[in-house]
């Protein structure tokens, strides 16, 4: 049973910090929780739900298209409204990803309607494997699977990658990583798309559990987001950390104490752990001089 | 002298910030292979002159023109202008705290391609510190201010430049490590590199420089060789503490006037 807990957590564990990954990429480079997270992963899976159901390319094609897509669509959005600030405080900029995310609400809902899809991707929820008395679905696998190949992507894309570096300098010392000669706007441009493209894959790996709708995503974005201030805004692996241990809490309350307030963990959690270690439970606490 | 054509020139620039206007008609020229100091005191505009020539300040100058080697950069971005071969070191170090030495000295090199180049160079900068060698694997974060120091200096090199612009390199450093930091910087002029050094401390500053500018309130008031500079009375009261004048009740009178006024 509680073997049976673990990978259930783990599995919806895995698609809170991929959000939580998403958003601390964001508000690492350009200190701003991206509340338009969730809503740039819906359009993207609405994307990918397009290429699904068109029946002319393959899936796995459909999947490296939407890929595609959200990279482009985070770089394009980042250009478009993010950059227009002039000297901008963080407020200012939380209101911009507040203006994105109902922009991006209001064009799905008048491009795909506002009624609830099936989201057909063709791994299944209900098939199950079976390991050691432990059941997982194929989908959970998947989910699995992927976020943590992802992770293991980003450590050696910030440990090992040129590009990589220079994101990690700009996110620290913007004015220092100028003289030095990053295009910082082209770097905060990329840290959008990368972060974009994690939030598409959270979205199309949870859509077939649920259903699609514009609002796809609001759940998932403020459980991900709770992971992230949990595990520490300011931390990758804590973000990671924070996720796998939400949906881990979720699942043993909801097995013990109770099924239907099982959402109110996530708050209860970012309530204690802004109360008991507010810089998170994951994160190095690096004093910024200003 | 140096007949050679001047490897900085800049003609009569004005700064603003909003509506202060912090250098107010500076005209200078840096001759390959010198070492140029600009002295003066907290606010006189020293660090905006260096932040307006490498590009960091968005729609400055106001008036006046930077020419590098024939080629106009006061319209251009820091990223332009350090790939032209500027280098610079700011005040306050600003190294990146959470990624290690060595990756610190790697993005000093991100404008280049020559991987072979980069390490040649990565190991000269560790003949001029040792110290950064042995903590190459420490986050930058963690070293020590002089070892910050050296390390913003050593990344500043990285990319190659021909003319380093260095604001404070002293500042907040024991004597111990100001001497040693001065060293450095006169063995890297000997070797090739332009510098433009900012400097409060101007008795070290001028043990290295060959030319020197003293700016008060935005303007410079006094330019020479360094000997000219110290030579002078009124640098020589108000910058390296000799005093001449002595009242009857034997305190230093504060309000001497200068005669550059």
């Amino acid at each position: 049973m509680f073997g049976q807990l673990v990978i259930n957590g783990m599995a919806v564990g895995s698609l809170y910090a991929l959000v939580a990954l998403a958003m601390v990429i964001i508000y690492k480079a350009s200190e701003v929780p991206n509340f338009a997270q969730g809503e740039m992963a819906m359009v993207s899976t609405y994307f990918a739900y397009m290429l699904l159901i068109s029946d002319r390319v393959p899936w796995q094609l459909a999947l490296l298209g939407t890929l595609v897509f959200a990279f482009v669509l985070g770089m394009v959005l980042e250009f478009l409204f993010v950059r227009r600030a002039k000297e901008p405080t963080v407020l200012d900029l939380i209101i911009v990803t507040l203006g994105m995310q109902l922009v991006l609400h209001g064009l799905a809902g008048w491009k795909w309607g506002p009624d609830q899809k099936d989201f057909p991707l063709p791994i299944s929820d209900t098939e199950v494997v079976q390991v050691g008395g432990v059941v997982i679905s194929y989908l959970n696998l998947t989910t699995m699977i992927t976020a943590l190949v992802l992770m293991g992507l980003l450590y050696a894309f910030f440990q090992y990658t040129k590009i990589g570096v220079a994101m990690k300098a700009t996110q620290q010392n913007w004015m220092a990583a100028r003289i030095n000669g990053i295009r910082t706007n082209h770097i905060l441009g990329i840290t959008w798309g990368i972060s974009s493209v994690i939030g598409a894959l959270a979205g199309v790996l949870f859509a077939p559990t649920s259903t699609l709708d514009p609002h796809l995503m609001w759940d998932p974005l403020i459980k991900g987001f709770a992971a992230a201030v949990m595990g520490g805004m300011n931390s990758l692996v804590g973000a990671a950390l924070g996720g796998y241990l939400l949906g881990f809490l979720e699942n043993l309350f909801g097995l013990y104490i109770s099924l239907e307030f099982k959402s109110i963990v996530a708050f209860l959690a970012i309530v204690l752990v802004l109360w008991f270690r507010p810089s998170g439970l994951f994160s190095k606490h690096y004093e910024r001089r200003v | 002298m140096n007949t050679n054509q001047p490897l900085l020139r800049v003609n009569n620039i004005e700064t603003y910030y909003g509506l202060i206007c912090a250098v107010q008609g500076v005209s200078l020229e840096i001759a390959p292979g010198t070492i140029t100091a600009i002295l003066g005191n907290n606010g006189a505009g020293k660090t905006t002159i260096l932040k307006t020539v490498m590009g960091l300040l968005d729609d400055q100058p106001d008036k006046g023109s930077i020419y590098f080697k024939d080629q106009r950069i006061d319209d251009k971005d820091p990223e332009q202008i350090v790939r032209l071969g500027i280098g610079f070191v700011p005040e306050g170090r600003e190294i990146f705290d959470e990624l290690t030495v060595k990756e610190n000295l790697l993005v000093g090199a991100y404008t280049r391609r020559d991987r072979a180049g980069i390490r040649a160079d990565m190991d000269r900068i560790y003949g001029y510190f040792p110290i950064l060698k042995e903590r190459e694997k420490q986050l930058a974060g963690t070293l020590s201010g002089g070892q910050q120091q050296m390390l913003a200096i050593g990344r500043a090199l990285m990319s190659r430049p021909q003319l380093l612009l260095m604001d404070e390199p002293s500042l907040g450093l024991s004597p111990m490590l100001v001497r040693d930091i001065f060293r450095i910087i006169r063995q890297i002029n000997e070797e090739g590199i332009t510098i433009l050094l900012v400097e409060q401390n101007a008795r070290m500053a001028l043990r290295v420089a060959h030319y020197g500018y003293v700016m008060e309130n935005g303007r410079f008031v006094m330019a020479g060789t360094v000997q000219e500079l110290m030579e002078d009375p009124d640098v020589q009261e108000f910058y390296l503490g000799m005093k001449k004048e002595t009242s009857v009740k034997g305190y230093q009178r504060w309000k001497r006037k200068k005669r550059w006024r």
